[in-house]
């Protein structure tokens, strides 16, 4: 049975490594499309503008409320003629269809970046006042004071919440696969299908979820000693 | 906008209403029951016990909730000798493998959300009780219960979210509830923005209606009714 999981012609585990390789790009592509957006509606809602403010609380409440397969199949379904709409205002008028990558990146980007706002929103509040204070009264552009006084707090701060974050989006990325994005859930569909062996197969992918989920686990801890070197925690 | 198209849909995607609800209530029920225990197991000394419900929380908590449907709907039925044992009455179902598997979910998150009420209620007062000559039982529901409730019922609440959200899955297995409906719907009208308008106002309106419960919930246990 268990030459099944091995590599060549004869076994699936070349398709799958490179189901978990695309499982990777489409979570990593997601979490990074999904802090842009974070970070957009994040200083949305710490705007003075009360449309900006309420747009984005429009859109984490329903993000975060509704379920994401529902996100998914709006995307799915509905993404390729917005996209159209878009590039016809644009004065383009010819057919456009997206991958199911890109399709992907966006529906779980956009679950993602619900979550991001909120981590990004509390972690740029938790940076002292004092620190704003300080770098204007040293005569610092606004966008150097942003650069270099407050994105490496806020980094910092908000490294645990992503890391959380990254979690969710990685077991979004399984969802995508209704969609026919071949990534780990649905190779070892595919695997089990045509072998009649979805117990081994599904097994094997519970293994190689949890080999991302604990690399990622070790990844962040790096990185958020990595951030806070230099930085004293406070005794109270 | 197809307003006529939305207004008939409604009426449509309203009758997954019951399944959804239905599915919610029992595995949330089941769960919050496994939960108890795996928490207890979780804190135990005895490596024994704690080992199996760490595994068992990292399992969960690490894969996709899909794979784990998958797993028993698809993965298990594969054997000839679960088909021939009483499993079989449950495992053949898609609506059983539903509940079993957000059970199983949801009652892995809850032992951490538990496990982190238990651990906030202070040693002090524990000693407290027991030199107040308080029995083990009634230290426990007299002050590690209320303590853990108290502390744990707002990311509880968020839990509850999470499973009404969750049972949209059981429409890849057939189950026709709010998410499974809309999906019929879209692939014959396709309109994808007014049903997901449609079926995302139904979710909101019961996330609302949990919401609300938890924060009454919330105000009854710290005002010292409980």
């Amino acid at each position: 049975m268990l030459e099944l999981i091995t590599f060549g012609d004869t076994g699936w585990g070349d398709e799958l490594l490179l189901g978990m390789i695309m499982t990777i790009m489409v979570s990593t592509s997601s979490l990074a499309f999904g802090l842009v957006i974070g970070t957009l509606f994040a200083s949305f809602k710490l705007s003075n503008s009360l449309i900006l403010r309420a747009i984005a609380e429009f859109y984490t409440t329903v993000v975060r409320g509704v379920p994401e397969l529902l996100v998914i199949y709006l995307l799915f379904f509905g993404g390729g003629s917005a996209v159209m709409y878009i590039a016809k205002i644009f004065g383009y008028m010819g057919y456009i269809e997206l991958s199911p990558f890109t399709i992907g990146t966006i529906a779980v980007g956009s679950i993602s970046g619900a979550y991001s706002t909120e981590v990004i929103r509390g972690a740029i509040l938790a940076v002292p006042k004092g620190q704003f204070e300080a770098a204007k009264t040293l005569g610092m552009k606004k966008s150097i004071m942003s650069l270099k006084i407050i994105f490496p707090q806020v980094a910092r701060l908000a490294l645990p919440g992503i890391g959380n974050v990254w979690q969710v989006t990685l077991k979004d990325t399984a969802l995508i696969s209704v969609t026919g994005l071949v990534e780990i859930m649905r190779q070892s569909k595919i695997a089990a299908g045509s072998t009649h062996e979805p117990f081994l197969f599904y097994t094997v992918a519970i293994f190689l979820y949890l080999f991302i989920t604990s690399i990622s686990y070790q990844f962040f801890n790096r990185a958020e000693s990595k951030f806070s070197k230099g930085f004293v925690r406070e005794s109270s | 906008m197809r307003f006529e198209l939305m207004y008939e849909s409604f009426f449509e995607i309203i009758k997954g209403v019951p399944l959804t609800l239905e599915v919610v209530f029992l595995s949330t029920i089941f769960g919050l029951v496994l939960a108890v225990g795996v928490a207890l197991m979780r804190v135990s000394k005895n490596k024994f016990f704690s080992n199996p419900a760490y595994y068992f929380i990292y399992t969960i908590r690490g894969t996709p909730l899909l794979l784990q449907l998958f797993f028993i709907y698809y993965g298990l039925a594969q054997f000839t000798f679960i088909r021939e044992s009483f499993l079989w009455y449950v495992l053949e179902s898609p609506l059983f493998c539903g509940i079993l598997t957000l059970t199983l979910s949801t009652a892995a998150y809850s032992a951490e959300i538990i496990r982190g009420g238990m651990q906030s209620v202070s040693p002090g007062y524990i000693e407290a009780g027991s030199s107040m000559g308080m029995s083990k039982m009634l230290r426990l529901r007299k002050i590690i219960l209320p303590i853990t409730i108290r502390q744990a019922l707002p990311a509880y609440g968020n839990e509850l979210i999470l499973m009404v959200k969750a049972t949209s899955l059981i429409s890849i297995v057939t189950l026709m509830e709010i998410t499974g409906i809309a999906r019929t719907i879209i692939s014959k009208t396709y309109a994808p923005v007014e049903i997901f308008i449609v079926a995302g106002s139904i979710y909101l309106f019961i996330n609302f209606v949990i919401t609300r419960f938890i924060k009454y919930a919330e105000h009854k246990v710290n005002h010292g009714s409980i």
